[in-house]
């Protein structure tokens, strides 16, 4: 049984169409990372999970009562909001300081409980939006190119610290990434996107497949890929479900 | 000291105050500051259309202003930039507004009362409205406080806890359109978007939360309103612009305190 699954999702934003017949699930404790070139529709999909997005077609179905956490791609809080990381964390729903701390600690954010959302570093500001996902102890967490802007170290880090939160937490994981090294050794299952779903599976199936490598090029592991928007590609089965 | 409809006026600016500064506090988070003025601005036609139909003034600008901000939302995202369109609409709503009260037999010397308030003339009706209404507003923003923080905050954080940042932004329409109903006779169409965020932006140096903001902006919004009061009383000024000139002083020291501090 997936705990949030969607069928034959398509989605158009500003006249373009973004996504085609898109099919994805996540079962629980998975680890499953979304990759793509720029203008794939990889937000656009993760946000059609938590229900963001007006679809034209096709459906999005949780799991009955399913938690899910959501950790945006990079925020921008206005400067003229004055937000203290704990009040963020209180938001939609007030939470007890002892659960707040408890989710800032898990996300390696324990010391910036009493400090303002906008003067946060990059990297601070990420673990903090890490830390409110966790707050209902979500039975799934996605993410939106989580370490966008952070340095190699701090993004293999967070990276990490997603490992154990899915091994402590026992959820499941989704991730739209741009970094391909880290996604083919940290995930179960690869969903290689271009507006649809060009092949999934497997971490190393994918990166042997020739849809991937039309889109990726052949280095090693994809971790010199350039990020080229080939509209050209063809395919052999036309679409894995 | 203080005659009886100085009381009333006080109370009056008072009232405003209180439901302008969380109001405000939203307008300046959400960078709506056009968004209040086109709404501020239509009022304008509510007053022609009022007093072509001998409605109270109140029904007539909470029905032009709700339709503005309505307008707003619609046209939004249709190829035009959000300021041009808010320019386009706020200003033609002005001019409309001021072309059509022309119109209206007799109504030509009351002008600069809807321009700029007329708050030494209000009436107790007058103040039960106001009280009326800036209890809605207050009670709305209350009620939704938490979700419209949120959808503030992120759209898509709102959708992920199951909030519809859409409807939190009807409720802050609904919310503008009662505040102008209300400041048309207080501060006047021109001068309801200065009672808005002025308070607002003097709170921002010394609040942490947004609760805290908005409860100072409204200390700030009421200390300007009486100030104002008090110096269009000893000078003979224009209360309506007395009071946003209260509120400006309070501003500068406020962000050189801040500047200081910072």
């Amino acid at each position: 049984m997936s705990l949030l699954s969607a069928r034959d999702l398509q989605v158009t934003l500003g006249g373009h169409g973004v996504l085609q017949g898109v099919d994805f699930h996540i079962d629980p404790g998975e680890i499953v990372t979304i990759v793509g070139p720029n203008g794939s529709g990889k937000s656009t999909l993760l946000r059609s999970l938590i229900g963001a997005v007006r679809l034209d077609r096709g459906s999005v179905t949780r799991a009955p009562g399913l938690r899910l956490g959501y950790v945006p791609q990079a925020l921008r809080i206005d400067p003229t909001l004055p937000m203290t990381v704990r009040r963020f964390l209180s938001l939609p729903a007030r939470v007890e300081t002892a659960t707040a701390r408890t989710a800032l600690r898990e996300a390696g954010a324990e010391a910036l409980e009493g400090r303002q959302m906008a003067g946060l570093s990059g990297g601070q500001f990420q673990r903090v939006l890490l830390a409110r996902a966790l707050l209902n102890e979500p039975q799934v967490l996605l993410l939106d190119e989580p370490t966008q802007g952070l340095d190699q170290p701090g993004s293999a880090a967070f990276y990490r610290r997603i490992e154990e939160i899915r091994a402590h937490l026992g959820c499941a994981v989704v991730m739209v990434s741009h970094e391909l090294h880290v996604v083919m050794s940290a995930s179960d299952r690869v969903v290689c996107l271009n507006g649809h779903v060009c092949c999934e599976g497997h971490p190393e199936t994918v990166a042997q497949a020739a849809e991937y490598r039309a889109l990726f090029g052949t280095g090693t592991h994809g971790a010199l890929a350039l990020y080229r928007h080939e509209h050209t590609h063809s395919h052999d089965h036309a679409d894995a479900s | 000291m203080l005659d009886d409809f100085l009381i009333r006026a006080a109370l009056a600016g008072l009232g405003l105050a209180l439901a302008a500064a969380p109001l405000g506090c939203f307008v300046a988070w959400r960078r709506m500051a056009f968004f209040g003025d086109a709404t501020a601005h239509a009022a304008i036609l509510g007053v022609a259309l009022s007093l072509a139909l001998s409605l109270p003034i109140f029904a007539g600008t909470l029905v032009m202003a709700l339709i503005m901000a309505l307008a707003v939302g619609a046209l939004g995202g249709r190829g035009l930039a959000v300021d041009t369109l808010l320019g386009v609409l706020s200003h033609s709503a002005l001019a409309a507004g001021l072309v059509a009260i022309t119109f209206v037999p007799g109504a030509r010397l009351d002008l600069s009362a809807y321009l700029f308030g007329d708050i030494l003339a209000v009436t107790r009706t007058d103040l039960a409205v106001i009280w009326g209404g800036a209890a809605l507003v207050v009670a709305l923003i209350l009620w939704r406080w938490q979700r419209l923080l949120t959808a503030t905050l992120s759209p898509d954080l709102a959708h992920a806890s199951g909030i519809d940042p859409r409807r939190e932004q009807h409720v802050l329409t609904l919310a503008l359109a009662v505040t102008v109903a209300v400041a048309i006779k207080v501060v006047g169409a021109l001068l309801i978007g200065a009672m808005l965020l002025i308070p607002a932006a003097a709170a921002r140096p010394f609040a942490r939360t947004p609760e805290a903001m908005a409860l100072i902006a409204a200390a700030v919004g009421g200390t300007a309103a009486l100030a104002g009061l008090e110096a269009a009383w000893l000078f003979d000024t224009p209360a309506g612009p007395s009071m946003v000139c209260a509120a400006a002083v309070i501003f500068l020291a406020s962000a050189a305190f801040g500047r200081g501090r910072g």
